[in-house]
């Protein structure tokens, strides 16, 4: 399924169109830099971070070497405690399967969770173009979805919206204005959501957690909107990624630590909801039918492949957009992708490897690596962009691969080297005396162009430090030290 | 002891005083140093674009320059981190250049590691009275992870003034080529980067890194800021030169 949204645009034309909206920018750094203060502080409180941080990378690489197996085992026990298990190739057919429960459940109303997986099948159009209304019931996913946007960060969707943003589209849809204080805007909410809960006949949620041995889908909130989801409409359908499996409770027990922490600097979440099978007979509450969509969407692709396969590793926590200082100036719209930040400049392009557009993505970063750091589960994100590039300019042309010939070519002999630094040498002194002059003659080549936006070039009236290094060498061995 | 110096294309092309600091004060503990001439860069940019082919013809210069040296000492923490954390998978299915690789990696650090936990060096005898801001590099702090290290030696300089930079593990904005083909985030990130180092009101900007250096001294003279930009080399050595005259 296309992932991609605003194509018509390039990832240049997305983030300089972010660069300048300053609501953006400011809400978004203000957001994720009390993000990224508050898990350092609940991560120092844990104590041992890189230790959790290592047993959460052993859990998850060991889950996804065996996929196949954990797969099987939670489908068995799920279907054992009553519940059915569809497995779904790509989007389309998930959302098929989605539609085909909703139909013969005369659905007209469906309530939902956050779920990413969902937003990456796209199941709100799917749905309503069948007259079925979806109502998003996270907070941030209905402000979202009020401002029929989508969410620009995994973990808070509104992220980009001010708090006087969300005041004007929630006065709009109550016809009358609602204050920019915190309790009217949740209490406005909290009362256009209760009576959705009342009037769906399915909840739809998406799974942080799935646990082989007993079946069980775990879901993590802080607004108890999930409760309400799982257990007023008659029927559930979780939608859930392949790769979501952990195999047992203690593995989810090292999750549960490093999942909060990481994505809200949370010691704990606010609910954890945990379902195994629909309502048993001595039960008052629960959904009558469990429905659990597991999708593949072009995750097993990246199964077996030594450079990409942990991007399956992931707990879609956001902590590498909180930290990435791309996402941190631009917010998630600009990558176009439903997967923004470091997660998102890989698998969106992993997940779609015949779109070329979103192949781009790769280029959405410095390579700084602070979204390794920041990864639970220790993905290399930086070393993946890396071969992501590799694997597209394999296939690509263009000037730049020239560039890298000509870069080859001249700096594999140190003899080449010197005489093309030479002859740069004898332009910069041919065409300027100065520093500035020496800039605006460069000015006029295009790679320089993208650099003197914001700095002037380096300029040197010295010798290089080898022309140099004769004389400091016999200096030195002389023993006449230059003060 | 022997020591070869990795100078790296920056210093080489446009900052040969870094080398010339670094060599001078590597000199004056006792130690011998060379200069393989036949070096010419990490591959580094090549590598990052994805050209990785070009990256290796590129890293087996330094494979051939440095392979009789005992220590192989460079001014850049992004330099090294690539020979450390990347030439391993350049060369992975080339078994005898794997091995070099592997001696190469062995063998060869960034400067203020090699200061701090190679020579032990605790008191270099400098002296620096001026207010000092730190910017850790990306590549020397995470692929290298250097991080006590720099500020164990700006630390032991008499009369300096060091003060922490805001959201100093932030990237600067550099990135190689990131900067030209990623200008307008590039610039973004340069322009916060600046305006935290303005914030400290130090009088000196340090780091291990000539390429964020670069970019940032690129900045900063933009905005006509006088705010000096030195390496941890000149930095060091203008502090012991204070102190003997």
């Amino acid at each position: 399924m296309h992932m991609l949204l605003n194509t018509d645009q390039s990832l240049t034309q997305r983030s300089e169109h972010a660069l300048k909206d300053s609501f953006l920018r400011q809400a978004v750094q203000f957001t994720t830099e009390r993000l990224r203060e508050k898990k350092e502080e609940s991560t120092n409180a844990l104590g041992d971070w890189e230790l959790w941080r290592e047993r959460g990378r052993q859990i998850r690489a060991h889950t996804i070497q065996y996929l196949d197996y954990y797969l099987d085992q939670f489908a068995t026990n799920v279907e054992q405690a009553g519940g059915q298990v569809y497995f779904a190739k790509d989007g389309v057919e998930a959302a098929k399967i989605a539609l085909e429960i909703a139909k013969e459940k005369r659905a007209k109303k469906v309530v939902k969770s956050k779920s990413m997986v969902t937003e990456e099948v796209e199941i709100n159009t799917v749905f309503e173009k069948e007259g079925i209304a979806c109502v998003e019931t996270d907070l941030g996913e209905y402000i979202v979805q009020l401002a029929k946007q989508t969410p620009s960060h995994i973990i808070i969707p509104a992220i980009h919206q001010t708090r006087e943003q969300i005041a004007q589209l929630f006065s709009a849809e109550q016809g009358k204005a609602v204050s920019t204080d915190t309790k009217a805007l949740t209490a406005f909410a909290r009362q256009k959501l209760r009576e959705a809960f009342a009037q769906a006949e399915i909840g739809m949620t998406g799974c942080n957690f799935a646990i082989a041995e007993s079946g069980s889908v775990v879901l993590f909130s802080n607004e108890g909107n999930i409760r309400m989801v799982t257990t007023l409409p008659k029927t559930q359908i979780v939608m859930m990624g392949m790769e979501r499996m952990v195999p047992t409770w203690e593995d989810l027990e090292v999750m549960a630590n490093l999942l909060p922490r990481s994505a809200t600097g949370q010691k704990l979440t606010a609910y954890m909801s945990i379902l195994t099978g629909p309502k048993r007979s001595d039960e008052k509450d629960g959904p009558e039918e469990l429905h659990i969509i597991i999708v593949d969407n072009g995750r097993s692709k990246q199964l077996g492949d030594p450079k990409f396969q942990a991007i399956l590793h992931c707990i879609r926590c956001g902590a590498c957009l909180n930290v990435c200082p791309v996402y941190r100036q631009i917010g998630g719209h600009a990558y176009g992708s439903v997967y923004p930040g470091p997660i998102g400049a890989v698998l969106s392009p992993l997940l779609n490897p015949e779109d070329e557009q979103v192949q781009e993505l790769a280029d959405a970063s410095s390579l700084c690596g602070a979204c390794y750091d920041a990864c639970p589960v220790q993905i290399p994100l930086h070393d993946m962009l890396v071969y992501l590039r590799e694997r597209r300019v394999k296939t690509q042309g263009g000037i730049e691969k020239v560039a890298f010939r000509g870069y080859s070519a001249i700096f594999r002999h140190q003899a080449t080297f010197q005489w093309m630094m030479k002859t740069l040498r004898h332009v910069q002194k041919w065409s300027v005396k100065d520093g500035s002059r020496w800039s605006s003659f460069l000015s006029r080549l295009p790679i320089v162009q993208g650099w003197v936006r914001s700095r002037r070039l380096p300029y040197s009236t010295q010798r290089s430090f080898r022309e140099q290094w004769k004389m400091l060498q016999k200096e030195l061995e002389e023993g006449v030290d230059n003060q | 002891m022997k020591v070869a110096i990795f100078i790296t294309c920056l210093v080489d092309q446009f900052f040969p005083n870094v080398g010339i600091s670094m060599v001078r004060l590597l000199h004056r503990q006792g130690i011998h140093v060379d200069f393989p001439t036949n070096q010419t860069c990490c591959g580094q940019p090549a590598f990052n674009s994805g050209y990785t082919e070009e990256a290796r013809r590129v890293a087996r210069t330094l494979l051939d320059a440095f392979e009789d040296a005992d220590y192989v000492v460079s001014p850049s923490g992004s330099c090294v981190g690539m020979i450390h954390q990347y030439y391993p998978y350049l060369f992975q299915d080339d078994p005898e250049n794997l091995k070099r690789v592997e001696n190469l990696i062995d063998k060869t650090y960034e400067f203020s590691q090699f200061l701090v936990n190679v020579l032990k060096v605790s008191d270099l005898d400098a002296t620096f009275p001026h207010r000092v801001t730190y910017h850790p590099s990306c590549h020397g702090s995470r692929l290298l992870g250097i991080k006590q290290e720099p500020l164990q030696l700006l630390k032991q300089i008499k009369g300096i003034h060091l003060i922490p930079l805001p959201g100093q593990e932030d990237c600067c904005g550099f990135g190689g080529t990131f900067s030209v083909k990623m200008s307008g985030l590039s610039s973004a990130m340069v322009k916060s980067k600046c305006d935290h180092i303005l914030e400290t009101h130090a009088e000196v900007l340090v780091g291990t890194d000539m390429g964020c250096l670069m970019n940032i001294e690129g900045n900063l003279r933009q905005r006509e800021t006088s705010i000096r930009v030195l390496h941890l080399a000149e930095l060091l050595f203008e502090g012991v030169n204070a102190h003997v005259t």
